[in-house]
């Protein structure tokens, strides 16, 4: 019973590390339907960015959350102005142009910061571990998990509650129409990209205390996020959270029955009979294409 | 091209071909009598990759091959001629690898090659050298279970890791082992080995697995340390995924004192990046630690970071990068500058020994793997190794122990 219970808190760990990751993709495809494969680039860049700040500025972790949020979506404000707009009507032509950002961001951090594995230390109080319900677990994975219902709270709002949301979910919609309204969409846009990049960054960062830092370490991250966004169905929060939390589960439960390399098949072979059977993932919203 | 163009280039190429006979006599005999040293230099290959995603290791091996090279030149090169480095980045991935190693054999005419850090890497440049009867110095501790008489095996094989590493952990520790591992033929064929001693010192098993390459979520795994409590965890996870293994273990409230983790990849390099606080307390086998306490260490250890940063880290297989290209030299310089080639580099490295930092070496004549001097090391919370144990004498290699019918001879893998 306690491993049981062990397993799902290890499930919900692992499910709120996917949804952490897979939040800005979430945002970015969901509204804008720029297929964004530098997404783990952006993560890279946040655990850089907290490298960085720790190694040159002595910041700890968690006091540099809110700069490395502001960096990283300043980078994807910067991208969007530069690249991305100038392909919101040929989403096809984005992933190439986003692919290409991100293998530029890549050699660029192994240029400049070189190409080592970074560390990144985790922030003592949450070093150790806690007992959740007679389980022993990592404070740190715990934190992870209460932050991550944090951000989605604050995205859930902004999207559904502030006038930003409501005119982005209007352009979502049909952005012809939410354009003859008055809306601004470069600008709603903009902004949309770059709190997706800055919640990128923050995932980045919140991970390099548990994982590794490398040039490298976001294209496993980009596959798991469209996984999570894939299954939960493109353009809705609430699926991409209830995704993460199936596809956390099932990676924990099926790792630790068989093991790591049988999970990771068998997720993958549950996501593609998913799919077939529901093509717009398990909460598609009723947009007019 | 038309008919007529095409015999013209034909007779050109003959004719070409006539006069390069006339002017080297034993073309047609050997590949070898190629004058490798007409220039008045030996001409190598360096093959790691200096980007991609084992980059990360490869950099230090690229460093400490290219460091050899420049003090063999400063203090005069092998009998007055200079070694020149032709560099090429495989980018991590094999079918490069055997690309580059095709155009430093045969288009730079390179005397031999210096690379590899993955078996992947190895298997893949292995038919260039094979064929063009090349040589190539591998530094990286592998999996044994190769017989090439195109390669020299500068790392540790199974028998020297584990031999007197998996005896003493038994003891210290108990019984019960958990093998965890990447999951590709290095730590299958370590646990092949370890499961072997295990067996004959009445331990037992209690779980062996393997994760993906790059993995780095390792919560269920760590759930099933917990349920199963093994005395060791065994691993031979590589890359990143050590990194993400040992924090997360860490981070989790285990114990090293009571379950540690037996380690055979855990170096300098990823304690560096997994923070000195994650790895203290766990166990490492290899023939070389950065502390290690010899004049040649403190020498190596220095230039290097002199060299390429005061904050560089060397370990075991930044060690063996070196040392090669000093056994190479040595190979080399007895030979005359017109019998240079590959074959006889082969022929004259047999046997060959150097104190190398980690201590003596020695070229085991028959398989082309190196004698070496295993130490168990348990990483510290600066970040360095306290070795507890050296081996009383140097490890002969056995790359087929695991294999008792099988053993490799000059003239090949032979069965018994």
């Amino acid at each position: 019973m306690e491993t049981f219970l062990a397993q799902i808190i290890t499930g919900l760990s692992i499910g709120s590390i996917l949804l952490l990751v897979a939040l800005g993709l979430a945002i970015i495809y969901g509204t804008t339907g720029v297929i964004n494969l530098a997404h783990g680039e952006f993560v890279m860049l946040g655990a850089y960015s907290a490298w960085a700040l720790q190694t040159f500025l002595g910041l700890g972790l968690i006091e540099s959350l809110v700069l490395i949020f502001l960096i990283t979506a300043a980078f994807g404000w910067v991208i969007e102005k530069v690249v991305i707009r100038h392909l919101y009507r040929r989403p096809l032509d984005t992933i190439l142009a986003t692919w290409g950002i991100g293998v530029m961001a890549q050699q660029a951090i192994r240029l400049s910061a070189g190409g080592e594995l970074r560390y990144v230390e985790m922030p003592s109080a949450l070093g150790s571990s806690v007992s959740v319900l007679g389980v022993e677990t990592s404070a740190f994975r715990i934190f992870i998990l209460l932050f991550t219902a944090a951000l989605f709270g604050v995205t859930w709002y902004l999207m559904y509650r502030t006038s930003v949301g409501m005119k982005l979910r209007a352009i979502t919609q049909d952005r012809e129409v939410a354009s003859c309204f008055g809306i601004n969409s470069q600008r709603t846009y903009s902004l949309t990209f770059a709190y997706g990049t800055g919640l990128a960054g923050l995932a980045g960062a919140l991970v390099s205390p548990l994982k590794s830092v490398s040039p490298e370490m976001g294209t496993t991250y980009v596959v798991d996020a469209f996984m999570v966004v894939v299954l939960g169905g493109v353009d809705s929060l609430v699926g991409t959270v209830v995704s993460a939390a199936i596809l956390g589960e099932l990676t924990g439960f099926l790792a630790f029955l068989s093991n790591d390399t049988i999970a990771k098949a068998l997720v993958l072979l549950t996501i593609v009979i998913l799919i077939r059977f529901r093509p717009q993932g398990l909460f598609a919203a009723r947009t007019r294409t | 091209m038309n008919r007529l163009g095409r015999r013209r280039f034909l007779k050109g190429t003959v004719a070409t071909a006539g006069v390069a006979a006339a002017g080297f006599p034993h073309i047609w005999i050997k590949d070898s009598s190629f004058a490798y040293a007409a220039s008045g230099k030996v001409k190598v290959g360096v093959l790691f990759s200096l980007t991609g995603t084992t980059a990360i290791v490869e950099e230090s091996l690229h460093k400490a091959t290219i460091m050899a090279i420049e003090e063999i030149n400063d203090a005069g090169g092998i009998n007055g001629m200079q070694i020149e480095a032709v560099v090429e980045d495989p980018a991590s991935d094999p079918a490069t690898f055997a690309e580059k190693a095709r155009k430093l054999v045969l288009g730079d005419k390179c005397v031999s090659v210096f690379g590899s850090y993955t078996s992947a890497s190895r298997k893949a440049v292995l038919p260039v050298f094979e064929k063009r009867k090349n040589l190539y110095f591998y530094p990286t501790l592998y999996e044994g279970r190769e017989c090439s008489k195109n390669v020299v095996y500068t790392g540790a094989v199974p028998n020297q890791q584990q031999d007197d590493f998996v005896p003493w952990l038994v003891e210290k520790f108990g019984k019960r082992w958990y093998l965890i591992g990447s999951n590709y033929i290095y730590p299958k064929e370590e646990n092949n080995y370890c499961k072997k001693l295990l067996a004959s010192l009445g331990a037992e098993v209690v779980n062996e697995e393997y994760v993906p390459l790059g993995h780095s979520e390792f919560s269920s795994v760590i759930n099933k340390f917990r349920s199963e409590k093994p005395d060791v965890i065994f691993s031979t996870v590589v890359g990143d995924s050590v990194v993400a293994l040992h924090r997360q273990y860490r981070a989790a409230g285990l114990d090293p004192d009571t379950m540690p983790m037996a380690s055979l990849t855990t170096s300098e390099n990823e304690v560096a990046a997994m923070g000195p606080d994650a790895a203290a307390g766990h166990f490492t086998s290899a023939p070389y630690f950065m502390v290690w306490d010899s004049p040649e260490n403190q020498n190596f250890v220095e230039a290097y970071r002199k060299r390429w940063g005061g904050d560089k880290v060397t370990h075991f297989v930044s060690e063996p990068s070196y040392f090669q290209m000093y056994l190479f030299k040595q190979a080399v310089e007895k030979l005359a500058p017109g019998d240079i080639n590959p074959a006889n580099i082969r022929e004259a490295i047999k046997g060959e020994e150097m104190v190398a930092p980690q201590g003596r070496v020695r070229i085991e004549p028959e398989n082309l793997h190196t004698y070496l001097w295993p130490k168990i090391g348990q990483c510290q919370s600066d970040g360095q190794f306290q070795i507890l144990k050296q081996t009383s004498e140097w490890l002969e290699p056995l790359p087929y122990k695991a294999y008792p019918n099988q053993v490799c001879k000059e003239s090949g893998l032979k069965e018994t």
